[in-house]
């Protein structure tokens, strides 16, 4: 039967193609900003995750003798807070819990968002309609505005606060998968997909998915800064974690008594938001200039 | 485009039925009884079913929710539980507060933000450009309530030329346009206009670049127009999308005042907010937030239509 020798058979294996991920891999390694500011952030992550063993002070361990030491004191090298805390223990001790509130909501919105988008952009009809009325009117309140009623109702609380700022998310994650997907949904290969007999789910997984993913991802990455800003007001009025435990926008919060004692430690709370905000910003500008390969 | 007005319209309504139900269903989201935050801690069974016939939250909810927007209909928020006056009495004191610190904000963020934009977009690619748009991300990427605390450590503490806290001497809220009161705005408004400034560069720097790409440019140019002739085509065709922004932008400042109004103690909804937050005042936070949110929904509207009034381009289905 088998005319064909078994090596003819055997195509000699194709080169392996970079695929479009490897090259916007490739292209983001290449923008010198996007490398500093991922360098950044991971390094402030890193220690975060690892600050029991990186040698640092006890960041709950106050003492009444030495509150408020400047920056550049011996042993306290950036100073020691308004309970005489260790200024660094707690900067990176506290990035524990705002890096936490600060990316699991745009995490979670990226989750259910895209669901609802793919959804809604996929059904069309009733099902879309009542998707995106119903997104419409959370567009109706200002963010940051959400955010506080969600949490000022809900209480204070990490859990609370993420529950509040994954709910701002939602709604905006949502539109763009449905403009995005309702944009992929009339293209050729879905169609032929739909002809050739693949049911919805496949299609959706398949063929969908792959292609919507992308513009969603950078989205939500440049919501990260926002979601960062947003997490540590909320804890900056008291909405967030409770003393003492250490987080960027409460530090703020408890240093802002000593801002005529030693304004440089009360700022620098903020300062930590600050640059792990800009970083996003930056990661989430070259990833996009990295994926428009057009360019 | 009177067609176009009155579908935008039509469109609100039930945007305000949507947003009046999220407000209303606020209470109801809290943890615990309503009536917690009401009753004094030692209050007998009698006095707790007595107020909660009173408040109505004996009934079924959507009953309830219908007595709450027949009410909130006739202007009636309810009573705020901390002071014991109207909900609407204390936002519409506070409203105006908010709305000159907006409106002072948005004054320097959007000529700022314009200026840049324009620059940015016209030198694009050069060291001006960059300088634009380095200042445009710290912008967007400052958490506004951290850049007024670094304010009021430069200006008030250290130089101590302004005032770090308050609307007026003295705490009073009573405004005057003369420079004693003026000065307590100048904080405040700095540090709101960071935001609006970064996004409006960013916005109008890639209008301004697109515009000046586009072939009917070229054709001015060859046609012998001097560059502030070109300018000038660059800023009309940037204005409609320009304006929408800014609209919008304004409508975050007016709703989204309470961390800068936390930080300098401003006398507006946000500051408002805030003490009906921890106050447990939940009338007066549902209030607050309604007439806030309803404020942000016409404010899009008006903006929608002055946009599709000045940009004839405009002639959505």
């Amino acid at each position: 039967m088998s005319a064909i020798s078994e090596p003819a058979l055997q195509v000699p294996a194709a080169p392996k193609s970079n695929g479009y991920w490897t090259t916007v891999g490739r292209r983001l390694l290449r923008d010198k900003l996007s490398v500093l500011c991922g360098s950044i952030l991971l390094a402030i992550l890193l220690a975060a995750l690892f600050a029991p063993w990186l040698g640092v002070a006890d960041p709950y361990q106050g003492s009444m003798i030495r509150r408020l030491r400047p920056v550049g004191t011996p042993n306290y090298i950036l100073g020691t807070d308004e309970l005489g805390r260790d200024m660094l223990a707690r900067l990176i001790y506290g990035g524990r819990l705002s890096l936490l509130t600060g990316i699991l909501p745009v995490f979670l919105a990226f989750i259910v968002g895209t669901t609802l988008g793919l959804i809604a952009g996929y059904a069309g009809g009733k099902l879309n309609t009542i998707i995106m009325r119903t997104v419409d009117v959370f567009f109706a309140f200002p963010s940051v505005l959400l955010a506080i009623a969600i949490s000022g109702a809900l209480g204070a609380g990490i859990l609370n606060s993420i529950v509040s700022l994954t709910i701002v998310f939602i709604p905006q994650i949502t539109r763009v998968a449905e403009s995005v997907t309702t944009g992929v949904r009339n293209r050729d290969f879905v169609e032929a997909a739909r002809a050739s007999g693949a049911d919805t789910l496949t299609i959706m997984r398949v063929h969908m998915l792959g292609n919507v993913l992308g513009p969603i991802f950078v989205y939500a990455t440049g919501l990260i800064s926002v979601s960062m800003i947003l997490a540590s007001g909320l804890s900056f009025l008291g909405l967030g974690t409770k003393p003492p435990e250490p987080e960027w926008g409460l530090m703020l919060n408890t240093l802002r008594t000593a801002i005529y004692a030693n304004p440089v430690v009360a700022a620098l709370p903020g300062v930590m938001i600050f640059a792990v905000s800009i970083c996003f910003n930056l990661l989430s500008d070259g990833l996009r200039s990295a994926m428009d390969i057009r360019n | 485009m009177l067609a176009y007005i009155a579908r935008r319209i039509v469109y609100v309504i039930p945007i305000v039925i949507g947003v009046a139900l999220v407000c209303f269903l606020l209470v109801h989201l809290a943890p615990g009884d309503p009536l917690v935050a009401i009753l004094p801690a030692d209050a007998s069974q009698e006095l707790a079913a007595q107020l909660r016939t009173a408040y109505g939250f004996d009934r079924p909810l959507p009953v309830q929710f219908g007595i709450w927007v027949w009410k909130a209909l006739n202007g009636d928020l309810g009573t705020s539980i901390a002071s014991g006056r109207p909900v609407l009495a204390e936002v519409m004191s506070a409203v105006g507060n908010t709305i000159m610190l907006a409106l002072a904000a948005a004054a320097i963020g959007f000529f700022l933000g314009v200026s840049l934009g324009l620059i940015a977009g016209y030198y694009r690619n050069t060291w001006i450009d960059k300088v634009a748009t380095s200042i445009a991300v710290m912008g967007v990427s400052v958490p506004h309530y951290w850049l007024g605390i670094v304010l009021v450590i430069i200006f008030s503490v250290q130089l101590n030329w302004l005032p770090a806290v308050g609307a007026g001497p003295g705490g009073s809220s009573s405004w005057a346009w003369d420079w004693t009161h003026m000065q307590y705005l100048i904080l405040p408004a700095l540090t709101s206009a960071a935001i609006p400034m970064g996004i409006i560069t960013r916005t109008v720097r890639a209008l301004t670049g697109d515009i000046l790409s586009q072939d009917f440019v070229e054709a001015l140019r060859a046609k012998g127009l001097n560059e502030r002739g070109v300018f000038r085509h660059v800023i009309k065709n940037a204005a409609p999308t320009a304006m929408a922004v800014m609209g919008l932008q304004l409508g975050y400042m007016l709703g989204g005042s309470i961390l800068i109004e936390t930080v300098f103690s401003w006398p507006g909804t946000g500051l408002l907010l805030n003490s009906a937050i921890f106050q447990r005042d939940l009338p007066l936070l549902q209030g607050t937030i309604l007439v806030l949110a309803l404020f942000f929904v016409f404010l899009n509207l008006i903006v929608d239509i002055a946009q599709a009034t000045i940009d004839p381009r405009i002639k959505r289905s």
